[in-house]
């Protein structure tokens, strides 16, 4: 296990010299804009999530699947990718993720409506089931760590094809027990693929604590398994998961093989809309655990390091308020799914044998 | 007598049962301190342990494949999955193993456990929270399916599948959790697996249906009765054994038959009683065997407008019943 090789110092402590800390960043690579993109991304995600819950509980869209407190993780992580040409095979948490790889608020809510021109499904999929194949995310699917292998097998085809892409998935601690992780691990080992696969470990899978799921404290501790390193970083420690991200992803390219990245985050909300988390979390627990949110860890850093005056905050707050509020605006407005186009797509081309059955299917429409 | 909701009667009896038996254990995905995603199992854990009531890892291969291992020593598991559209990672264990237990070893190891979970749409839940599964279990020998529509049924057949010798599949609707009620007595009844319902008595036309279908099938029937069509309903309860002879006596008598399932229509469960009325009562029949059946297209789509257009409901039964009365 290769736990501390990448962690470049406790950068997420609040009250740490800015001035070091900005010189850790730059020497991570991470340029003043960097920064400043990461914070954006991070503050998007989380005001786009925000806004799924206040049109569930208003009654607008039926469902949410959250990413708050996972935001610190997956800007870092990403931003260690091209956006375009790397791959990322998210799950129903990744809003961040899907963000910082091209998807648009727009996108995003067309999704949380079941819009026709959802770019994900068409309206098909529950909302945050991400996807956009033109950007190289694949389609999130509700049976969890489905895409692992499937991500290892784009991985495989960019090694045989010598694209130079790079894949990168992830899922939560819970769905890293799935066969199919194990499967996929050692396939990506044996073979040095282009892959990183990324745990979000948040504590719980729905209501099983992580001591319920898992025996050990770290699922990176079975990265040795497979002999690959397994690091772990913190989702308040910004920097830190880029640049073990940055380190894996240069592995990936240099075909040195796969890395597996454990972050260590918080889940903020309930499991979904559907869930209630008092019955099994302590009020306690859930208020210490907002204590761990990435926003203002990293919002704080910036502050200290000079990264982010009062005025370019308070300009960046409203330009994401502003696109949440068209997006908004603009998903609401689009069209449903027509019922024409309910059946097309099960295959490539029409199949006489597939059409509904002549004697008729009760709609009145035969 | 207790009117009681559908996930009542499952949360009741099954801590009836495991007061009953104590090598009956309860595990799953979240089946503990929440009480299951839906809270079938809401205070077992509080009653029994967290020994006998287990909250899993998200593997579910390693809860039927332990499940079956905990049966031949001894316990009785009734292993929950979350969700019937996750059931496929245990498919390998639930078709090559548990099926086949009994017979590779020429009966000298039985699998009594029962795996439960909920089914079918209806719920916005789409592609993936919304599957009908039981055409890919009833195709395989040595697992029973059980599919209840009441909360009297639910309870019956629960007690019957979890004394049952051999693995039993009980599919729930999850759409009927919370939505049906009905008198359930505190007796210890059964009801028998292998055993069709009548639900209502008719002449006419025969609708067979099972589950939620079951409710929209009498619903549909309750309606075209005031066209004066004459329908009997049978509510099949138990899919795998079949009750053959409920089902082939009522066609003898009405002449016509319509099967009504949610899953998708091509190799559907519906089919299986098509054939079996077609080859059976032929003589019998004044109408093609007929089936009103869920689209063909690969799961429950999310938006409302989609989900409505996949969803069999009482006017599309209706309607199937209307046009083969004038057949
Ligand atoms: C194969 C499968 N089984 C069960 C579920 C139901 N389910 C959805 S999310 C979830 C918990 C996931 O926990 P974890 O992997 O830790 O991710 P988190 O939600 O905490 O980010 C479960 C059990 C599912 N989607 N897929
Ligand atoms: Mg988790």
């Amino acid at each position: 296990m290769d736990v501390s090789a990448n962690q470049p110092g406790d950068l997420a402590a609040p009250g740490e010299p800015g001035a070091r800390w900005l010189g850790v960043a730059a020497s991570a690579g991470l340029t003043r804009d960097d920064l400043l993109g990461l914070y954006r991304v991070m503050a998007l995600g989380r005001a786009l999530d925000e806004r799924m819950w206040i049109l569930n509980r208003s009654g607008r869209v039926a469902f949410v699947i959250s990413g708050q407190g996972h935001e610190g993780a997956q800007a870092g992580i990403t931003w260690a990718l091209r956006p375009g040409e790397d791959w990322l095979a998210p799950y129903y948490r990744s809003i961040t993720a899907v963000l910082r790889m091209g998807l648009t608020p727009r996108e995003i809510l067309l999704g949380s409506y079941a819009r026709a021109d959802d770019p994900s499904s068409g309206g098909r999929q529950m909302p945050n089931h991400y996807g956009h194949i033109g950007r190289k995310i694949l389609s999130v699917s509700s049976p969890v760590a489905s895409q692992v292998l499937h991500a290892v097998g784009i991985a495989l085809a960019a090694k045989l094809r010598g694209t130079g892409e790079v894949v990168v998935t992830s899922t939560g601690e819970g769905s890293s027990n799935q066969g199919d992780v194990h499967e996929a691990l050692n396939f990506a080992a044996i073979h040095r693929l282009p892959f990183v696969y990324v745990v979000e470990n948040n504590g719980y899978a729905i209501s099983v604590p992580s001591a319920r799921e898992l025996p050990v404290d770290d699922v990176a501790a079975r990265a040795a398994a497979f002999g690959i390193p397994g690091v772990i970083v913190r989702g308040t420690d910004v920097v830190g998961c880029y640049v073990a991200a940055r380190e894996a992803v240069r592995r990936a390219r240099a075909g040195e093989g796969p890395t597996l990245i454990e972050a260590k985050v918080e889940r903020l909300t309930a499991h979904s809309s559907d869930d209630q988390q008092t019955r099994y979390r302590s009020e306690e627990e859930i208020a210490a655990h907002r204590a761990l949110d990435p926003l203002p860890a990293f919002r704080g850093q910036l502050r200290a390091a000079g990264v982010l005056t009062a005025e370019a905050e308070a300009a960046m707050a409203a330009e994401i308020g502003e696109a949440v509020e068209d997006a908004t605006r603009f998903a609401e407005a689009a069209a449903d799914p027509t019922l024409e186009s309910a059946s097309s797509w099960v295959f490539a081309e029409d199949w006489p044998g597939e059409r509904p059955p002549a004697w008729g299917d009760g709609t009145g429409r035969d | 007598m207790a009117v009681r909701t559908f996930i009542e009667a499952i949360r009741t009896t099954l801590a009836q049962e495991m007061r009953r038996d104590p090598s009956i254990i309860v595990l799953g995905e979240d089946v503990g301190l929440k009480g299951g995603v839906f809270l079938a199992t809401d205070g077992l854990q509080a009653e029994f342990g967290e020994a006998r009531v287990i909250d899993t890892p998200l593997t579910e291969s390693m809860i039927v494949g332990v499940s079956i291992g905990a049966a031949i020593n001894g316990l009785r598991p009734v292993a929950e999955i979350q969700f019937a559209d996750f059931i496929f990672p245990a498919f390998n264990q639930i078709q090559s193993q548990a099926a086949r237990m009994r017979y590779r070893t020429n009966n000298a190891v039985g699998l009594p456990m029962v795996i439960r979970t909920p089914y079918g749409g209806g719920v916005h839940g789409a592609l993936y929270h919304s599957q009908s599964v039981e055409a890919f279990f009833t195709h395989i020998p040595g697992i029973k399916v059980v599919v209840p529509s009441t909360p009297l049924d639910a309870r019956g057949l629960l007690r019957s599948a979890i004394r049952d010798p051999d693995p039993v599949l009980f599919l729930e609707h999850k759409k009927l959790y919370r939505s049906v009620r009905g008198e359930v007595p505190d007796t210890d009844y059964v009801t028998p697996l292998g055993s069709a319902a009548i639900t209502r008595a008719g002449t006419q036309v025969t609708v067979i249906a099972y589950g939620l279908m079951a409710h929209h099938a009498l619903e549909a029937a309750a309606r075209v009765a005031e066209e004066g069509i004459s329908v009997e309903v049978i509510d099949l309860r138990t899919l795998r054994p079949l009750d053959t002879e409920t089902v082939l006596n009522s066609v003898r008598k009405t002449g016509k038959c319509l099967i009504a399932y949610e899953d998708n229509r091509f190799g559907g469960y519906g089919a299986e009683i098509a054939a079996l009325v077609a080859e059976e009562v032929f003589d019998y029949l004044d109408a093609p065997v007929t089936r009103i059946a869920g689209p063909d297209v690969p799961g429950v789509p999310y938006s409302h407008v989609l989900e409505d257009w996949f969803m069999v409901n009482p006017d599309k039964i209706a309607a199937g019943i209307r046009k083969l009365a004038a057949y």
